[in-house]
């Protein structure tokens, strides 16, 4: 257990950092991760969320599923904050080698360089990689 | 140390379950806790007691249970990944009105607070995907 552990409740509170690399659709990890942070969020832990590669594109504004016969589950991400998920992390190189902006993506996140975002994993009790 | 393992990727297409064994029976042998295995994405397929793999060839799925059976390991499935996959023991196969039902012995369905709580419970949570 790490020194950053806080007790609350009679129970432990982690820092939980989910990692989302992927596109949305061409494999199912983007929603199935998502899935995870949506029933993590009742255990109370402290969340974060990053997104780096190509799971820049899961945050993507006006995603069109339509003749792809997918579930657009981008706007589940808006929700998050209802589940106090707050802390969302863009990694600022994937972010610019895909042309994108902050003003691209359906919630606003917080752009850390690679380095920062190495910093943020390694303050982490679990990592779980998507 | 007590370790909560999670695999991400199914038999033989992937190794992540092969990794995930050896590090799993290696930890055990070494005298550290297993607190539990989580098997979540195409990872649930490794509890299907219908897979044959050719007799010169490792099974997976009853090198788990053999495992599971000799420390006593609680080896979860999540249900909804699960459910996507086709993978129900006879209570999920009732529910869902199946014919049949593909449960290993000594695996058991459950949620994804399974999970998170491992995440919590365990020292290291070790995620071995693609």
């Amino acid at each position: 257990m790490s020194d950053d552990e806080m007790m609350q409740e009679g129970g432990t509170i982690k820092k939980f950092c989910y990692v989302n690399r992927k596109a949305p659709y061409g494999t199912v990890y983007a929603l199935e991760s998502l899935e995870v942070v949506l029933i993590g969020a009742a255990f109370e832990q402290d969340v974060s969320l990053i997104f780096m590669d190509d799971g820049i594109y899961q945050l993507k504004k006006n995603q069109d599923t339509s003749d792809s016969d997918m579930k657009n589950f981008s706007p589940t991400y808006r929700a998050l904050e209802m589940y106090d998920v707050e802390k969302l992390y863009v990694e600022k190189e994937s972010m610019e080698a895909r042309g994108l902006t902050e003003d691209d993506l359906v919630v606003p996140v917080e752009v850390k360089t690679s380095k920062e975002i190495s910093e943020l994993m390694d303050e982490q009790d679990v990592v779980l990689s998507f | 140390m007590k370790f909560g393992i999670m695999i991400n990727e199914g038999p033989y297409t992937h190794q992540a379950s092969d990794t995930a064994y050896h590090f799993t029976k290696a930890a055990l042998e070494k005298g550290h806790e297993i607190f539990r295995v989580f098997f979540y994405h195409d990872g649930v397929n490794n509890s299907t007691r219908l897979t044959t793999p050719p007799q010169d060839d490792r099974h997976i799925v009853n090198r788990w249970s053999a495992l599971a059976e000799k420390y006593k390991l609680d080896m979860v499935v999540c249900v909804a990944a699960a459910q996507r996959r086709g993978i129900a023991d006879a209570d999920e196969a009732k529910r869902n009105g199946k014919d049949a039902d593909n449960l290993a012995p000594t695996f058991r369905i459950s949620g994804l607070g399974q999970l998170i709580e491992a995440g919590i419970q365990s020292d290291r949570l070790v995620v071995f995907g693609d």
